[in-house]
Formats: structure tokens, sequence, C-alpha cells
């Protein structure tokens, strides 16, 4: 069976056949592609700055989550002092859940960083592999016969083809990138206000609530007690004062 | 000869490598049977560190075309299938 680097090396080859496919001269072809070729590499620009939008945009959202992820832990410490696990389990949760989309987010964006980072330099190799052509091209038509200096030109040509479709692959790869990362930053969104990522005081107060009622309900405690105490102390004292009458 | 690490560029090796190449290629090909991204990965990355450690980088301006193309290391199931039908791994070029 063919491996991949056999299938892939014909896959190229084939796709840079139809790029010259029809031209009598592959010179003309090749700068005619190569505009082509900027012209795509502009958009991939365009590309680069809504990467960078996105990339703002998920620096936000991790920044919030952070936030969230702290809040929760010490929402789950006081719970739990409070004597209330269950509280602390759903912060913990809540916690876990924040983290693991952080985690999520920070791959996805590394994974764009990477693949911008080939984009820049396979457009740097083209650019250099056009420059060499448009020079040496003059040189091989006025070296060589015009039979010879055509197969020449045709060689150069799959060059410079070969590392089109190389940086037409990187171009795309990127778009998903950038697709996926927006894609996740949208769920994240949803989740966030669907109140499953915030700490539990943003999803209708409801820690902060039971905790508050908790503290109330301490204080209460508390009042009672002393309540009690003082009514105990006042009992003896009256008793000690009955007793003192007597 | 030339190969392309492709991503990365083009680089000149001995053909004794070849053999190398092949045998980690029929490995990769075993874990794309076998649905393992991981380990597919794994072994593409394992050619291209094979190529970049045995052989010597070109120009960016050399215009030779390569004798064999190996796929990028993040190349996903999903790709393959578009590889291996030849359909749509490459973008057309803008018209």
């Amino acid at each position: 069976m063919d491996g991949l680097i056999g299938r892939l090396t014909t896959v190229v080859r084939a796709w840079i056949s139809k790029l010259l496919e029809g031209a009598e001269d592959p010179s003309v072809t090749l700068d005619y592609s190569y505009e082509r070729q900027r012209e795509l590499l502009q958009n991939v620009k365009r590309g680069v700055a809504d990467v960078v939008t996105a990339k703002k945009r998920v620096q936000l959202q991790s920044d919030k989550l952070e936030g969230s992820v702290v809040k929760l832990e010490s929402q789950a410490r006081q719970a739990l002092a409070g004597g209330r696990e269950d509280l602390a389990r759903a912060a913990l949760e809540r916690k876990a859940f924040a983290q693991q989309q952080l985690q999520s987010l920070d791959q996805q964006a590394a994974g764009l960083e990477a693949q911008q980072q080939k984009l820049v330099e396979g457009e740097q190799r083209l650019a250099a592999k056009v420059d060499a052509f448009r020079s040496q091209k003059e040189v091989i038509k006025a070296q060589y016969s015009a039979a010879e200096a055509q197969v020449r030109i045709g060689e150069a040509a799959t060059g410079i083809g070969e590392e089109m479709a190389d940086t037409g692959r990187a171009i795309e790869r990127a778009r998903d990138r950038t697709e996926q990362l927006q894609a996740r930053a949208s769920a994240i969104d949803e989740l966030v206000e669907a109140g499953a990522l915030e700490d539990l005081s943003g999803g209708g107060d409801y820690l902060d609530r039971e905790l508050a009622q908790m503290s109330v309900g301490g204080q209460v405690d508390a009042d009672l007690e002393r309540l009690r105490g003082e009514l105990a102390t006042g009992a003896s004292a009256g008793e000690l004062e009955q007793g003192a009458q007597r | 000869m030339i190969v392309r690490v492709m991503g990365e560029g083009q680089y000149e090796v001995g053909d004794d490598l070849l053999d190398r190449l092949n045998t980690l290629d029929q490995a990769a090909m075993s874990a794309i049977e076998g649905g393992d991204e991981p380990k597919l990965d794994e072994h593409l990355e394992a050619m291209g560190e094979l190529v970049r450690q045995e052989g010597t980088k070109l120009a960016d301006g050399d215009l030779r075309p390569s004798e064999a193309i190996i796929p990028p290391s993040d190349l996903t199931l999903d790709e393959t299938k578009e590889l291996l039908s030849g359909e749509g791994f490459i973008p057309d070029p803008p018209a």
C-alpha cells in the first residue's frame, strides 16, 4: 500500500500540474499565480488580524475565568468553615469545570499561535523562491536553448508550486484553528451566561445568599445562645434572689 | 535527494534515509487504520525529526523540487482521509 509520503507527494504534484495546466510559458503563469498568491496572503494578513482580535477576546475570557477560579476557591473554603460541605462541593465542582475550560482555551490559542508562525515562515520562503525565480529565469533564457530553458523553468516552477501548495495548506489550517478557537470562545460565553462557569455568586447569588444565610444563621444561633445564657443566668439570679428573700 | 517537510521547508538528505522514513511511514499508516491520532502524530514527528537531524536545510530561494514530501506532524485523521482520497487536502489556488 502507498504510504503517506508517497500519497502526499503525488497529491502535491497533481496540484502543481493543475496550477500550471495549459501554460505555454510557465514563467508567465507563475507570475500570474504569484499575484493571486499575494492576494491570498493579503487575506491571510487580514485573517491574522482577526486571530489577534479572537486572542484578545480569549484573553479577557481567560482572565474572567481565572477570577472565577479564585473566587470559587475562597467560597468553598468559607462554606466548609461554616460546615456546609454541600456548598463547598458545588463551588469546587464549578472551579474544576472552569479550570478545564481554561486549559482547553489555552491549548487552542497555543495551536493557533504555532500555525500563525508557520504561515509567516511559509510566506517568507515563498517570497524568497519567487525572487530567486524572477532573477534566474532571464539568466536561464539567455544561457540555454529555448527547449532546455523551458525544462529548467518548468522545474523551477514546480519548486515554487510546492511552496504554494504548502502555504495554501498552512493558510487553510490557520483558518480552521481560528474558527475552532472562536467556536470554543462562543461556547464558553454561553456557559458563562448560563451560570455554569461563574463563581456561584454570579449565578443568581446562590452561594453568596447561602453563605449570607449561613452567617446570619450563625448570628441567629449566637444570639440565641447568648439569650439562652442570659436567661439561664437571669433565672438562677432570680432563684438566688428568691432564695435570699426567703 | 531533496525532501520537503510540509510546513517547515526543504532538506537535502542521503538517499539511505528513505528506507528509515518508509518504516516510520508504515507505522503511521497502521496508526491511521487504528484511528490513533496521538500515535500518528508521534510517527510523523519522528519523520520530521529524522530529516531535521540527518539533513541540511535548503536555502529559502532554492528552486529545486522535492523528491518526497513528508506530511506535517499536526496532520489530523480527518486530513488523512482527504489526503488518501486525493480530495481537498490542499485548497485550490485562488482564482
